[in-house]
């Protein structure tokens, strides 16, 4: 530790901060540009000047100068550091005038105004008149890909952008051309950002440069109404915040969340939300003469009570979506108990991960931020970087520390961190199963949930406990075995045993031919259904589901309802409601509720606060909002021991088109675009 | 400095000839493995050497793919340094200085020659022989006014001197390199000799002569100091 000085008040820092960090744990605020904690240190900005004694007589820019680099006083005296004097203060507001020179005046038609960095600063820290008569310098604006859109003129060279790209997202396709005055950001001959984060760019950059494309133009910051939400496009469960004005969905911005996502989340949660408000399903349907026909919610319920009585229970089954929150399986699955069915399952994907196996079975066991810890990681049948994009970049940050063994089994595809190929199939997989142990202290496994959907599904999750025991990644105080889910209500569904019952059907088996008369399908569009049985769809949009329903219950979106999302880690994360379900479409446990009474198998809760009461007494590690209640690692151990030989088909990603993965994000005309440019990411604006 | 783009008119693609790669692979095997890409500029400057003085797009693709660059970068690079010309030049490609010590030595009267011969900066003479574009300091500063043409200096210029080189780089005849005056690199002028004549200079007596002006002005001082306090005590 070493003693410094920050306005007048004497303190003990770690000698490694930059004066910036030791300033701020001084309570003294520093305006900045370039400087971001997530990212490399720039220097180029300087507004984060301060006056130093013991360093250079003149500014300093404390985001690159270490509190180790100063040097005590004659007689030894701390280094001092004024944050407030009058040389800072006119330092800060020359450099404030110096950005200003080329920074056009067009605040009132600039999306970032109200939440601009140059902005804020200026009032805090500028002076109030320009100097200046010269003609500003016009930039050309640059295509750089369908969700971010570019205001050159307003660029100020702070480099965050080409930075974040280039360390974060570890894509590097941002850059700064040219030199001086003239330098201006681009990607390579204005082509497409590939990148999946690449919506993150708009929240780093400190001016209006860089904005939203979606969106552009509609709203101003200070009247949307915030609410905190969970990100269900994938599993990490990332904290949001869902922006709403009036009943409108806005936009979707990050949240910190240090043990998850950081403060990054991916493009997909970020720019679904035009999906939010297309294809919506607002209002009951049955079909008749084989057409879906718009009905009251009474005439749908009439229709499912005619078609349920003295249906024998093995007739009725349930299936549940990815989207779904863990409560509405709870009551769907109460529902299926008071029928006496025991068809219900949440793997429509047909999964061979269950409950019966143990929960360290089917979690991400290290928690994403034991990435972090690791020394040691394989990925098997998973591509990280579609199906968890945020999780992948600290992977990639984890790699770029060094020193770290990286394989991968299963698709090969530029993940962005160098890794070691290890082949495709189960063959490659099976050579770990008798390997000694590496020397590491904290091995990590991750299995994609397309390694387990599979028909040999079963045979693999043991083979791969056999793996994990083998390779030592299950220890004290270390489980190191970890899966990777795609959908959002996966853990969620299995912490609830939403999987059959004693006897009961699997999605596969309920979705083929005469397997049933009667099937509740909870916002699963991911499964085709054969012709056969009568279909009712709860759910959010004119989907694959609902194509196939006999009766379409309209639901709401994870926007539209408060609900408990259970990540991939079995981190149970609550979200709040932000916006209401369009038209006639209710919540999903009022739905169930209503439904049940239709069929004489009424749901005992008569309000979320309850049903959600009821969930967490049944399993009280729900309850535990944001924490995550570790495994029993010797699940694993246990799990090694049963047999089976997998086939040799190679693994495969469970996400193929990463803009598509659910109907919201397959309504969304930004997802659409974004895929398309996926499929040709060679496609030149200009052409 | 102007905004810089890559030419509208590409080739179709680029290779270095078999000496001029086999000349990188000595540049690159200067650093050590996965520092690649320090040997940049050099392959860079190698592949304008090779296609007329001018980078094309295909080049620095080639060149980023040599060295496990992405494309982005190597267009910085070549963006950043205007020794890299990103569309075709003249045979003879003039790079004026336009700094200070030039232009006090009189650049601008060879800027509005270079105007008058070949047209606005950036033009190219009909026949491609010639071409120019204004730089900043080329570090030859002794010698201004200057200009580099090609890989050389042509230092001491007056508008005539220039216009004799042009002149002759244009039809093709050997011209001398360096100052245009006759004298060697950065000597005195001919005739003029050794400039710094005075003694004093070398006897060491100059050494600490700075402090004198400042004793003599505190010595002032304290007197001013004491004969206000007589006048005071009187
Ligand atoms: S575009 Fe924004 S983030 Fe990028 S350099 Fe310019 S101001 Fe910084
Ligand atoms: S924040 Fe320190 S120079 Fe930009
Ligand atoms: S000013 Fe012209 S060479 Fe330096």
């Amino acid at each position: 530790m070493s003693k410094i000085v920050i306005d007048g008040r004497e303190l003990d820092v770690s000698p490694d901060l930059t004066l910036l960090q030791a300033c701020e744990q001084a309570g003294a605020e520093i305006p900045r540009f370039c400087f971001h904690e997530r990212l490399s240190v720039a220097g180029n900005c300087r507004m984060c000047l301060v006056e130093v004694k013991g360093g250079p007589p003149k500014p300093t820019a404390s985001c690159a100068m270490a509190v180790k680099d100063l040097r005590p006083g004659p007689a030894g005296e701390p280094p001092v550091v004024l944050t407030n004097s009058p040389m800072v203060r006119k330092a800060r507001a020359g450099v404030m005038e110096f950005l200003l020179v080329n920074h056009p005046l067009d605040c009132p038609i600039c999306d970032q105004g109200g939440e601009c960095d140059l902005q804020d600063q200026a009032m805090g820290y500028g002076i109030d008149a320009s100097r200046y008569g010269e003609n500003k310098r016009a930039v050309e604006d640059k295509y750089i890909g369908a969700l971010v859109k570019t205001s050159m003129n307003r660029c100020i060279h702070c480099t965050r952008c080409v930075r974040f790209s280039t360390e974060v997202a570890g894509v590097a396709e941002l850059g700064a051309i040219g030199r001086g005055e003239d330098m201006e950001i681009t990607t390579y001959l204005e082509r497409a950002m590939t990148s999946e984060l690449q919506g993150n760019l708009v929240d780093l950059c400190p001016v209006g440069a860089l904005t939203a494309k979606p969106g552009a133009f509609k709203a101003r910051p200070w009247e949307l109404t915030k609410t905190d939400g969970v990100d269900v496009m994938d599993a990490l469960g990332s904290a949001i915040r869902i922006d709403t004005r009036g009943r409108e969905t806005v936009r979707i911005l990050p949240r910190l969340d240090e043990a998850v996502n950081e403060e990054w989340i991916s493009d997909k949660a970020r720019h679904v939300v035009d999906g939010l408000r297309t294809q919506r399903l607002d209002r009951p349907y049955v079909r008749k003469d084989g057409r879906l026909a718009p009905a009251s919610w009474a005439q749908a319920f009439a229709a499912i009570a005619a078609k349920a009585k003295g249906l024998a229970p093995a007739r009725i089954g349930a299936i549940a979506g990815d989207l779904c929150a863990t409560e509405e399986m709870f009551a769907l699955k109460a529902l299926m108990d008071l029928l006496g069915s025991p068809n219900l399952d949440c793997r429509q994907d047909g999964s061979k991960l269950h409950p019966k196996f143990g929960r360290a079975s089917y979690l991400f066991n290290s928690t994403v931020a034991g990435i972090d810890r690791a020394d040691a990681i394989m990925v098997v049948g998973s591509n990280p970087r579609r199906e968890a994009p945020v999780l992948n970049a600290r992977i990639r940050r984890r790699w770029l520390r060094g020193d770290l063994l990286a394989g991968v089994v299963g698709p090969q595809a530029d993940l962005t961190w160098a890794y070691n190929y290890l082949g495709a199939g189960p063959e490659s997989l099976a050579r770990f199963v008798d390997h000694p142990p590496p020397a590491k202290a904290a091995p990590m496994l991750i299995f994609g949930a397309g390694a387990f959907a599979r028909p040999d599904g079963e045979a693999i999750l043991a083979m791969a406990a056999r793996a994990a025991t083998s390779l030592g990644v299950v220890k004290d105080g270390w489980n190191g075995f970890n899966v990777l889910h795609c959908a959002a209500s996966r853990v969620g569904g299995f912490d609830v045993g939403f999987v059959p019952g004693e006897g009961g059907l699997d999605a596969p088996s309920m979705a083929k031919a005469g397997a049933l008369d009667l099937l509740f399908n909870l916002g699963a569009d991911e499964i085709d259904v054969a012709l056969g049985a009568f279909v009712v769809y709860v759910g959010t949009h004119g989907d694959r589901g609902a194509h196939r329903a006999d009766v379409i219950l309209p639901g709401a979106a994870y926007v539209e309802k408060t609900g408990t999302y259970v990540n991939t880690e079995g981190r149970p994360r609550f979200a709040e409601r932000a916006a209401f379900p369009p038209g006639d479409a209710r919540e999903d446990w009022a739905i169930l509720r209503a439904l049940s009474d239709a069929i004489g198998a009424k749901l005992p809760y008569d309000t979320p606060a309850a049903l959600r009461a009821a969930m967490r007494a049944a399993h009280p590690h729900l309850g535990a909002v944001d924490a995550v209640t570790p495994a029993d690692g010797a699940a694993i151990v246990a799990l090694a021991a049963a047999g089976g030989a997998p086939s040799s088909a190679p693994f495969a990603s469970a996400v193929d088109e990463y803009h598509l993965t659910n109907p919201i994000a397959r309504a969304s005309a930004t997802m659409a675009e974004c895929a398309a440019l996926a499929r040709a990411p060679q496609r030149f604006a200009a052409e | 400095m102007a905004v810089r783009r890559l030419a509208e008119n590409q080739p179709e693609s680029f290779a270095f000839t078999p000496e001029n790669a086999a000349w990188c692979a000595t540049q690159i095997a200067k650093y050590p493995s996965g520092r690649q890409a320090s040997a940049v500029i050099p392959l860079l400057w190698r592949a304008q050497a090779q296609n007329a003085y001018w980078l094309p797009r295909a080049a620095i693709e080639a060149v980023a793919g040599m060295l496990a660059m992405p494309y982005i970068r190597v267009l910085e690079i070549a963006t950043f340094y205007s020794m890299f010309n990103l569309a075709p030049v003249g045979r003879a490609h003039v790079q004026l200085c336009g700094t200070t010590p030039c232009m006090l030595r009189g650049a601008n009267g060879l800027r509005s020659a270079l105007v008058e011969r070949i047209g606005p900066a950036g033009s190219t003479t009909p026949d491609g022989a010639l071409s120019w574009v204004e730089v900043e300091c080329l570090g030859a500063c002794c010698n201004a006014p200057m200009v580099q043409i090609n890989d050389d200096y042509y230092e001491d210029l007056t508008p005539a001197s220039l216009g004799g080189l042009l002149d002759d780089l244009a039809a093709g005849r050997a011209v001398k390199k360096g100052s245009q005056t006759g004298r060697t690199s950065s000597e005195p002028e001919p005739g003029k000799g050794t400039t710094l004549t005075d003694p004093a200079l070398y006897d060491g007596s100059r050494v600490g002569a700075w402090r004198k002006r400042f004793e003599e002005a505190e010595a002032k001082a304290a007197e001013a100091a004491a004969a206000a306090a007589n006048d005071k005590a009187k």
